[in-house]
């Protein structure tokens, strides 16, 4: 059997205060390669912390994480940042486009960080957004797109590196019905192709799209649709 | 299995101008502040060294080595009499090249006999050795100066100024001037001597003649004397002894020149004032591009996040935002020096001076912006590395 591309072990994430607020409490998670997994829960149940720890983004109170084999949680900031850049691609609710930039631009953002020249990086971006069908708009500036063709960007953007694992922090939250389902289909489409999917969301919509549904609570690993199996 | 995240220079440098373009007006405003500061700077520079390039190559013609001894004044504010010795005294001191003796006499100048008595004019009458004219190195623009044999005749050469004011510009017909109650022909008329203004307001008439007619008692008042420039300081020193051995204390000696020197030094006096005026100029603008990087940082927050998201270290965020207020201050420098250099040569070529530019104060200038830049943009550079990835994501 294959080793997990997300395995985090006895993982907590507390957060100072008057009382300190525990976001995530002793969470045991194994994903496998291929995966594409649904994070739901209330408001607050800590979705968002989770994320933000497998993407390397927050580091945890205790606990391992381990991303394609690596421990991340001891690496240093520039260790970790060139695992972002080369295993990992976000996807946001807000997109964060920059505006003075093309599309291609923006989605050529996401090799910047990977020491590959202009050029290059604007070929690979022009083909990843082929991939996510927007072609006709690679040359326009994202006030002029439609929020399912910003968040196809994002997408074009996340995918470029050909990470490991794509990162969805409700990505279909700021677009109506049938954007979200253009979205969600292209996930699905994705993680057909061999990326493995971690999708933060509150509609059912996305939830029942994935194979297998986790739901937190509290901090807690409430339900995983994938239990015993993988657990 | 280490893939270290890695940002290209040149991506840097089009990352810095991309945060500007984004923002032109507000980079715009905030580079004034430094481009005031440096164009002063600049400015101020160029023309005081244009200025000061015209005044030392007319010091440098002139000459410093040409000195002047008198005995102090009299009561009535005349020039008091020197001993008679003095002249040939100091025409035996070895650093001493020429020697011209004068002597500033009673008697009043009119064009004609019929100008009434009390229209004088205040040109002085001067009686002078034959020696004035290569001691001064003076020149003349019409006819020509006194001579062994003119000098013991009613004979009489115009400074600059007495012929002007006497309204001769031309010597082409027998011109006369009436002193005490004589007709004087006049030779010749001076070009201006800057380093001796007083002899431009006076008309010269010859030692012999003076002696023999005007009942001139043989003192002078005035000596020039040109020394050997490199020996100026030893004559300087010997001179009062030597011109009035009994009295050396009344020896009043002075160098013409050094009224030119004197313009230099107060140009540099008021150039530092400017010069102050525009580093605190150019402080202003750093405080603006600070402030409009703390801002920026404020309001890139979520780009912030983003890059981190997208594999940037807390370096590259730092250098982002640095590169961003050096290519502020750098963009506000290039401007300010440009306005300097033009303000110089637009006023140096009015002012009819050779431009001079100090290509020291350009790169002074450039290095000193981009300091500021440096200063200004490092702290909020700072504070956007250290704001955190989830930190900075969550603010939108």
């Amino acid at each position: 059997m294959s080793q997990p591309i997300i395995e985090l072990r006895d993982v907590v994430r507390r957060y100072a205060g008057e009382p300190p607020v525990e976001a995530l409490a002793r969470i045991h998670l194994r994903v496998m390669p291929g995966e594409l997994v649904a994070v739901t829960g209330a408001s607050g149940s800590g979705k968002s912390t989770l994320l933000h720890i497998v993407g390397t983004l927050e580091r945890p109170t205790s606990g391992s994480v381990r991303i394609a084999g690596a421990e991340t949680s001891v690496m240093s900031d520039g260790d970790v940042s060139g695992f972002r850049a080369g295993r990992l691609g976000f996807v946001f609710q807000q997109f964060f486009l920059l505006d003075g930039l093309s599309v291609v631009d923006n989605v050529a953002m996401g090799l910047l960080y990977r020491g590959l020249d202009g050029a290059s990086r604007r070929r690979f971006a022009m083909a990843a957004i082929e991939r996510v069908g927007l072609t006709h708009r690679a040359r326009h500036h994202p006030p002029q797109l439609s929020g399912g063709e910003r968040q196809r960007t994002a997408i074009a953007r996340a995918i470029l590196g050909r990470p490991d694992v794509v990162l969805a922090d409700e990505p279909t939250g700021n677009l109506d019905s049938a954007t979200g389902a253009s979205i969600v289909d292209l996930l699905i489409e994705l993680n057909r192709d061999g990326t493995t999917v971690l999708v933060i969301t509150h509609s059912a919509q996305v939830a029942a799209a994935a194979r297998r549904r986790i739901e937190l609570k509290d901090g807690h690993i409430e339900f995983d649709s994938a239990e015993p199996s993988y657990a | 299995m280490r893939e270290p995240s890695r940002l290209r220079a040149s991506d840097l440098v089009s990352l810095a101008s991309l945060g500007l373009r984004m923002r032109r007006l507000r980079a715009g405003l905030s580079a004034l502040g430094i481009s005031i500061g440096i164009a002063a700077i600049v400015g101020v520079l160029g023309i005081t060294q244009s200025s000061q390039s015209n005044l030392l190559a007319e010091i440098d013609r002139l000459g410093t080595n040409l000195l002047t001894v008198e005995n102090g004044h009299a009561i009535t504010g005349e020039e008091a009499n020197l001993p008679t010795t003095a002249p040939a005294m100091i025409g035996h001191m070895p650093a001493v090249e020429h020697v011209a003796a004068t002597a500033l006499l009673q008697g009043s100048v009119y064009r004609t006999n019929a100008v009434p008595s009390y229209e004088s004019g205040g040109i002085g009458v001067r009686a002078t050795d034959l020696a004035l004219l290569p001691t001064l190195d003076g020149t003349l623009i019409h006819g020509t100066f006194l001579n062994s044999a003119t000098s013991h005749y009613p004979v009489v050469v115009l400074g600059f100024d007495a012929a002007r004011y006497l309204g001769i510009d031309r010597l082409d017909q027998p011109t006369r001037i009436w002193i005490d109650r004589r007709w004087f022909a006049v030779a010749g008329i001076m070009d201006r001597l800057p380093l001796a203004p007083e002899i431009d307001e006076s008309v010269m008439i010859g030692w012999p003649y003076a002696q023999s007619a005007l009942h001139f008692n043989g003192f002078p008042t005035r000596i020039f004397v040109r020394a050997s420039t490199s020996q100026v300081v030893q004559v300087v020193s010997l001179l009062a002894a030597t011109a009035n051995p009994q009295s050396p204390e009344q020896v009043v000696v002075s160098r013409p020149s050094d009224a030119l020197t004197a313009r230099l030094e107060v140009q540099n006096a008021s150039t530092s004032l400017i010069i102050g005026l525009g580093a605190v100029a150019l402080l202003v603008g750093g405080v603006g591009i600070a402030n409009v990087m703390f801002v920026s940082v404020l309001e890139r927050r979520s780009e912030i996040g983003l890059r981190r998201a997208l594999g940037a270290t807390r370096r590259h965020i730092a250098a982002q935002f640095l590169a961003e207020a050096l290519l502020l201050s750098a963009i506000g420098g290039s401007a300010g020096v440009l306005c300097g250099v033009f303000a110089t040569a637009g006023y140096a070529t009015w002012q009819g001076w050779s431009i001079l530019i100090p290509p020291l104060s350009i790169w002074a200038a450039l290095t000193a912006a981009l300091l500021i830049g440096a200063v200004a943009g490092l702290y909020p550079a700072i504070r956007a590395a250290r704001l955190s990835p989830t930190e900075a994501l969550r603010s939108t």
